[in-house]
């Protein structure tokens, strides 16, 4: 951001009142039945465990933003490629699969990436477009001559009920860090390219490369099935029926007051809660500890004031390129915890106003720079969100309550969903011109 | 071989359809050119701006329609276009006001400015599906062809027909007569020369006694009316739905940049460039290769690219531009 980050003096209890505040929501959400809250504890876990995916997803735009100042517009497209890892990782291998083409479409991916290897190398060698043009034409024809069969070969293999290339069948944790991994290599590969010039160029393509890779979700049909979705991901968790035939989980929950089948629903997300939190506090632990080291105070110099930190020798592009490929491999390790968490692998549902742009409002609410407030953001406009599909309509209802039935009370009433977008954006404008350092500011 | 044939079926897939598209990237990435040419952001909001004038416009045409009004074989969207253009330039000059401006006066990195866009393009989102729901619609009214399949293929007695529609045929005459006002404003009128001064060198601007508050309306203005008619013949030619016209962004900053952004010229060339790419590398071009080489039997489609990934051509053009000129084509700004 601009130069308006002098640390004012902030209260040091802001952060736990308004932590406090936020669990009181949750408690709210998990006891009270009207027309605010559902009192269902399933309901107000559930809102918590996506809004720590949420959190850590924040955590990494975060890192990319608060500590680099770099605007990254293609969230949903980390997100997508890190859910690509538990459906590459955890689930069993299809069986004939990989003797259908396995080998062969390795080889064809291979063959594509020397292929753009040579070209660099070749242009950089001689300089002349002919010769890199001749080389993409000549690796392009290979690679489509070799992937081409054995996607066609791969997709025939039991079609209805797989079709794609199938898993490693190795734990489904394991996949969180493969997440990351994919997420790193994408943002390595348009850092590369976008950073080091104009500011925009960044935001405008990451744009591209989201929509590319949930393109590339929806399409393949070999590697995550497209559209027909991939089901039943391992899950690192009990399974609720197990857990409501066992007879000792039964005398827990009586002994608790709850039924068994409700008691088992929140055991399992509590399993998954302190999985989520286990790994936000690592990476806020991590990101902490980085923050407050030379390399942090180093990234926070170059944020404040690129020129002189380059006069002073900091080669700022690769500090960019540096920051960019981490905070996109936390973003990725959020992205195969969510789909961990759904169990289901659904290319449609990447929205990149959903899964981008909200996670803009949560950081720049949160605080930017500051990575207890992106958590903080991250939850708090979670809770919103979905909270508001539910009060908005109760709103507009009060509101329209007076006025006489027909086409216009029907269609407010109707479009109420909708209101929550503008209500995102508001607050996003209001955050960013009011309070541009957000409810807890950088230190 | 049979050259004719070819030549109709190129022009029929390829050709029209991508000069048609074409076209109205170009009066998108115009919009985003001068917005970045005055006031040096890049506009997300921009799609989301476009859909918004187009609801506005949709709306008016069911109006009219109610009301029996017609344009004979023109569809009915020409009539209320003023109307949306109206509502957009409001619109967008109050958004300038409520939160460009502020910006403007605390001169901001634009990376802020581009940050205020997305909440902008949030609230245009939110309005639209207010105004019209996010559902398909189409609104194009009107004679469809100007030539069908059918009759041309009587006319000429060849096996390969040519269609081209009536929105296609209108899409380029609008955007030749809105490129032609566009260009004499710039360079003839004192306000045009007002607007490409401010744009080269603002100090310099402000120096000779521009009013740099008159130079910022003035664009917005202008930039409402091209995103509106984009927006509209774009509608017309596709159809409208307003997530559509998120995605078009891509292509549309893709245009824009391959031709430079801030310079108007640089903008349509790279519209059709793009435009033309995507058509080409997405088209199946086994009918055309089938009327040359008869004898030649290929394996596949001659498909470069499946349809569906139309978005990675822009992509890609975008960053072969910036790889090798990060400043486009026709150099634009490179601040």
């Amino acid at each position: 951001m601009s130069s308006n980050r002098q640390a004012a003096s902030a209260s040091p209890w802001r952060a736990p009142v308004l932590f406090a505040i936020l669990a009181i929501l949750f408690v709210l959400e998990g006891t009270v039945r009207n027309g605010m809250f559902s009192g269902s504890w399933n309901t107000s876990l559930a809102i918590l465990n996506m809004g720590l995916i949420s959190a850590i997803t924040a955590l990494g735009v975060n890192m990319q933003w608060g500590y680099a100042g770099l605007f990254n517009t293609g969230v949903v497209g980390f997100l997508a490629i890190g859910g690509l890892a538990p459906v590459l990782v955890s689930l069993p291998p299809v069986e004939g699969a990989w003797s259908a083409g396995g080998p062969r479409l390795i080889l064809s991916l291979l063959v594509g990436l020397g292929t753009l290897a040579l070209a660099k190398i070749v242009y950089a060698r001689t300089r002349r477009a002919w010769s890199v043009a001749l080389v993409l034409l000549v690796g392009l024809v290979a690679y489509r001559w070799l992937f081409d069969p054995a996607v066609t070969a791969i997709e025939a293999n039991d079609s209805a009920r797989t079709g794609n290339i199938g898993g490693l069948g190795l734990p489904v944790l394991l996949s969180w860090l493969v997440g990351g991994a994919f997420a790193a290599a994408a943002a390595w590969a348009v850092g590369k390219v976008a950073l080091g010039l104009r500011s925009d160029y960044l935001a405008i393509a990451t744009l591209g490369i989201g929509e590319i890779i949930v393109a590339v979700l929806r399409n393949e049909d070999w590697l995550a099935r497209g559209v027909k979705n991939v089901a039943a991901i391992p899950r690192p968790v009990p399974y609720e029926t197990d857990l409501q035939q066992n007879p000792a989980f039964a005398d827990f929950a009586a002994r608790w007051g709850f039924g068994v089948a409700e008691a088992s629903g929140i055991w399992v997300k509590l399993c998954y809660m302190s999985l989520f939190l286990v790994v936000l506090l690592a990476i806020i632990l991590l990101a902490q500890l980085a923050l407050n080291s030379p390399w942090g105070r180093m990234m926070r110099a170059i944020r404040d004031n690129e020129t002189a930190a380059e006069a002073m020798g900091k080669d700022v592009t690769a500090r960019h390129l540096q920051i960019f490929v981490l905070g996109s491999a936390v973003i990725g390790i959020a992205g195969a915890m969510m789909i961990t968490l759904d169990g289901l692998m659904a290319p449609t549902s990447f929205n990149p106003l959903r899964y981008t742009f909200l996670i803009w409002v949560m950081v720049i609410v949160g605080g930017s720079g500051n990575n207890w407030g992106s958590v903080l953001g991250a939850v708090l406009i979670w809770f919103l969100w979905i909270k508001a599909e539910v009060w908005g309509p109760n709103l507009i209802g009060v509101l329209v309550g007076p006025l006489p039935d027909g086409d216009i009370k029907a269609h407010l009433l109707g479009s109420a969903p909708h209101m929550r977008f503008i209500a995102m954006g508001l607050v996003l404008l209001l955050v960013l011109r009011f309070a541009p350092r957000g409810l807890v500011p950088e230190k | 071989m049979d050259i004719l044939n070819a030549l109709v079926a190129f022009l029929n897939f390829v050709f029209i359809p991508a000069a048609a598209y074409g076209a109205q990237l170009a009066l998108g990435a115009l919009g985003v050119t001068l917005i970045y040419g005055i006031l040096r952001f890049s506009n997300f909001a921009h799609g989301d701006s476009m859909a918004f004038g187009t609801a506005i416009t949709i709306l008016v045409t069911w109006g009219l329609q109610a009301l029996g009004v017609s344009l004979g074989p023109l569809p009915t969207a020409l009539l209320a276009l003023p109307v949306g253009i109206a509502a957009t330039a409001v619109l967008v000059l109050a958004t300038d006001r409520a939160v460009y401006r502020f910006y403007r006066a605390q001169r901001a990195a634009p990376i802020i400015f581009v940050m205020a866009s997305v909440g902008v393009m949030f609230v245009m989102n939110g309005l639209t599906r207010l105004l019209i729901g996010v559902d398909e619609q189409r609104f194009d009214d009107g004679a469809r062809f100007i030539i069908n399949v059918r009759d041309f293929r009587e006319w000429t007695g060849l096996s390969e027909g040519l269609a081209l529609r009536s929105t296609q045929a209108l899409t380029l005459v609008v955007t030749v007569i809105v490129c032609a006002a566009l260009f004499w404003f710039l360079n003839r009128t004192k306000s045009g020369k007002a607007m490409r001064a401010y744009s080269d060198n603002e100090d310099l601007a402000l120096l000779s006694g521009i009013d740099p508050e008159k130079v910022v309306r003035l664009t917005w203005i202008i930039a409402a009316a091209l995103m509106t008619i984009a927006g509209v013949l774009y509608g017309l030619d596709k159809s409208f739905r307003p997530f559509n016209y998120f995605q078009i962004l891509l292509p549309i900053f893709a245009a824009a940049i391959v031709g430079g952004l801030g310079n108007p010229v640089g903008a349509i060339a790279g519209g059709f460039l793009v435009a033309f790419s995507e058509v080409a590398v997405t088209y199946p071009w086994v009918k055309v290769a089938g009327y040359l080489f008869p004898d030649w039997q290929p394996g596949g489609l001659l498909q470069l690219l499946g349809t569906e990934y139309k978005f990675a051509v822009s992509f890609v053009i975008l960053i072969v531009v910036l790889l090798f000129r990060p400043t486009g084509l026709f150099r634009g700004k490179s601040v």
